[in-house]
């Protein structure tokens, strides 16, 4: 597989970047954060990213979405990256099809992947407990109960869990707390009896929820996967959403690179444009590069997503870590190269850093990454 | 699709037929690489590789066949190098023939010179050095002053080279000279072909701090040039010099020689006492190495499907200095105090290869020279 666009997807692109631009560029998220909607987003946005098909990229053709893969979500999303749109994206256009794909039952995805595609049911991945991503630590617990399970736990960050109406969980049936072997992932009516949420606002000026559930009944139809075997179909849910973060990272990163280079076109002191010093220019050189690289290393991820090659892992991690410090870099150097405007709240730069800092904790910052990476490689 | 699978089947045979088995192994030294020229000195599985893959054109599979290449499309090049990596073969011929002069000949050079040159490059017939650095032009190329004046129909060439990369092995030079001292100093450089066995031509190896002698200072005297040997127009050598160093560039970038990787070495030396701390060290590296790897891809790819984002060279060039500056550095670190060793028994190049290293980020245009183009030409930053 070649890591060239097909004419498709340069569609996609094209038209992702059009929309994002267009009908939420950063202004939108400035007005939501400061008219502290407790949404977080504009479901009329969402329902015009369904109507572009962006819901339902993942989703088969079969169950009303394109199919048209990896690549072209994470061609949304890097769009989205680039205008720090918030949207549902995430957990229901990415994880949430990605769990249904892989670990539903055909009932199940003849149910919910529909509602996917056409924007009307929104997902919320319950998977982390601790505040440092660790997925396979899981405690909350799914026991027996009549002709399903009871589950009981708390979920520490949930993101989009203020808005979903169905959570995917990940509980123990089996095993001790950080055994792979036996979590069960469990599709939960958010507003069942025992489940509360509390909104979190974070710095990004998006939500998570804490996730608290308390004797909360689960139907047997209800289990996603296997029983006991729910980690392969999160880990890949995982790599899906750490791939997708890359990707909008990208966006992140380009952008933010971009209007830093357009500042240095224009910005006088001394007399002169700021971008003719040499200590600037190899600065904005060296981000170039690195630019090139997260792309390279996202593009073969989401490849390898389409694939389904075997070492979806090791290109996911290398994405997650490579893109989250190239977002890092950008960002950094973004509020420097800026100066004093830089840290002002009215300017807009700052709102890229703020989101690059969520994005690379999600799912595995480069600690995590690099760890599993040398794992993977056998060190 | 189906004649690629057909060519892939094909390539697949020849392959298992004609490279030896000697040629399969992985290059352990320096003196594994086979340059080629009138005074190689090869094994005989080296001269048989060589001569099987020159007599197909298959050392420059993209060149055109009426000029000794193999013809290949981009497409089918690619699944000859799959073919090859697949089986572990050696790269052919090693050659600044092929990796810089061979495009720039292509672009820039008359019938006559393409027919009399480039098939002699792609059999590894005349191994060829570049004449570009001086001692008063190193990052200012430009303000080169090797002198050559007309003298009926030949040109008379006077001056010094230096970093000249194997001169005391080469056959034949391609050299930057000054035509027209009056006129600007990128307008008065013209691109000269000549036998290095030309009366006034003369080499002296220059040590570096590795111990080793790759580079030559070259000394032009009263060296007579025929006319004929001008490559392009006289006073315009500076845009092919430009032309060629992309290629050079992306050469000395180029890090996919089938070494192993670090983390290959990582998985063995970390079960060793005191190597454990390094495992991040060497992992953020390899993050950086396969990102890197995958770009080359991607570039390779984009170029192929003529989606070229172009002026990569010096991206390329850049990054994939720096990265093997750092590997070299970490391979000492993996190696503690074996990797000291200056003389005697045991391994001794990885001292060497490290001190050899420092050099990547000089050679061809320094990371700064790289970081100016990149700032000017990609990011179009004002100038200072």
């Amino acid at each position: 597989m070649a890591l060239v666009l097909t004419d498709d997807q340069t569609m996609v692109r094209d038209s992702a970047d059009a929309f994002f631009a267009g009908e939420a560029p950063v202004g939108e998220l400035r007005r939501l954060r400061d008219a502290g909607d407790a949404t977080g987003f504009d479901r009329g946005l969402w329902a015009k990213m369904a109507e572009m098909g962006f819901a339902g990229m993942l989703v088969p053709e079969a169950h009303g979405g394109s199919g048209f893969g990896y690549v072209a979500a994470g061609l949304v999303q890097e769009a989205a990256g680039r205008n720090l749109s918030p949207s549902p994206l995430l957990s229901t256009a990415i994880l949430a099809a990605t769990a249904l794909i892989r670990g539903g039952t055909p009932e199940q995805q003849a149910q919910y992947l529909p509602q996917i595609a056409q924007g009307e049911r929104l997902f919320a991945l319950a998977a982390d407990e601790a505040a440092r991503h660790a997925p396979h630590h899981v405690a909350t617990r799914a026991e027996a109960s009549g002709n399903g399970f009871k589950l009981n736990g708390t979920k520490g960050f949930v993101l989009d869990g203020h808005v979903a109406d169905t959570l995917i969980v990940a509980a123990r049936t089996g095993g001790s707390d950080d055994d792979r072997d036996g979590i069960t992932l469990f599709l939960v009516d958010a507003h069942a009896a025992g489940v509360t949420t509390a909104r979190r606002s974070m710095v990004d000026s998006r939500n998570a929820a804490a996730v608290t559930m308390t004797d909360v009944q689960v139907d047997g139809a209800d289990v996603l996967g296997e029983v006991g075997g729910g980690w392969a179909v999160l880990d890949r849910v995982l790599d899906a959403g750490r791939s997708a973060l890359a990707a909008e990272m990208l966006g992140v990163a380009g952008e933010s690179f971009t209007r830093t280079v357009d500042y240095l076109r224009q910005r006088e002191q001394f007399g002169v444009k700021i971008g003719s010093f040499q200590a600037l220019q190899h600065r904005a050189a060296h981000l170039f590069c690195e630019v090139e690289l997260a792309r390279s290393a996202t593009l073969r991820a989401l490849v390898a997503l389409d694939a389904d090659e075997e070492r979806v892992p090791l290109f996911a991690s290398l994405a997650k870590a490579k893109a989250g410090e190239v977002a890092k870099l950008a960002t950094d150097e973004g509020v420097q190269m800026h100066g004093g405007i830089g840290m002002t709240d009215d300017f807009d730069i700052g709102f890229f850093m703020k989101r690059a800092r969520a994005a690379r904790e999600t799912f595995g910052d480069l600690a995590f990454h690099g760890d599993r990476l040398a794992s993977l490689m056998g060190y | 699709m189906a004649d690629l699978d057909t060519f892939r089947a094909e390539t697949r045979d020849w392959l298992a037929a004609n490279c030896p088995a000697e040629m399969r192994q992985p290059i352990a030294s320096d003196a594994d690489v086979c340059w080629g020229g009138r005074n190689a000195a090869l094994t005989a599985p080296q001269r048989a590789w060589l001569d099987a893959m020159g007599a197909r054109g298959w050392t420059v599979p993209e060149w055109p066949t009426e000029y000794g290449g193999g013809g290949l499309s981009k497409d089918e090049a690619k699944v000859l190098a799959q073919e090859m990596r697949a089986i572990g073969a050696r790269t052919p011929l090693a050659s600044f023939g092929i990796w810089m002069l061979g495009p720039a000949l292509l672009k820039y050079g008359s019938e006559a010179q393409k027919h009399e040159h480039l098939p002699k490059i792609a059999r590894g017939e005349i191994r060829w050095c570049q004449g570009y650095s001086e001692p008063g032009a190193g990052s200012d190329l430009a303000s080169l002053r090797t002198s050559a004046v007309i003298d009926g129909d030949d040109y008379i060439v006077n001056g010094q080279k230096v970093w000249t990369s194997y001169a005391d092995k080469a056959d034949w030079i391609f050299c930057l000279v000054r035509t027209d001292p009056a006129a600007p100093k990128h307008l008065g450089i013209s691109f000269l072909l000549f036998d290095m066995a030309s009366p006034g031509v003369s080499t002296s190896p220059i040590k570096l701090i590795s111990g080793y002698s790759p580079f030559c200072q070259t000394f032009f005297d009263d060296v007579r040039v025929p006319r004929a040997n001008l490559m392009g127009t006289a006073g315009k050598g500076w845009d092919i010099a430009k032309y060629l160093l992309t290629h050079e560039r992306e050469m000395i970038g180029d890090l996919d020689d089938g070494r192993r990787s670090l983390s290959q070495i990582a998985v063995k030396a970390l079960g060793e006492a005191g190597v454990a701390p390094l495992r991040t060290d060497i992992v953020r590296h390899e993050i950086n190495a396969l990102a890197f790897g995958l770009t080359m891809e991607r570039v390779k790819d984009e170029a192929r499907a003529g989606q070229g984002t172009g002026a990569l060279s010096s991206m390329l060039k850049y990054y994939g200095t720096e990265l093997n500056k750092q590997r070299q550095e970490l391979l000492m670190s993996v190696a503690g105090s074996d990797g000291l060793a200056w003389e005697g028994d045991g391994e001794l190049d990885l001292s060497r290869h490290w001190l050899r290293s420092r050099a990547n980020s000089i050679e061809g245009g320094t990371s700064e020279v790289q970081l100016n183009i990149i700032a000017k030409r990609v990011l179009q930053l004002p100038g200072a």
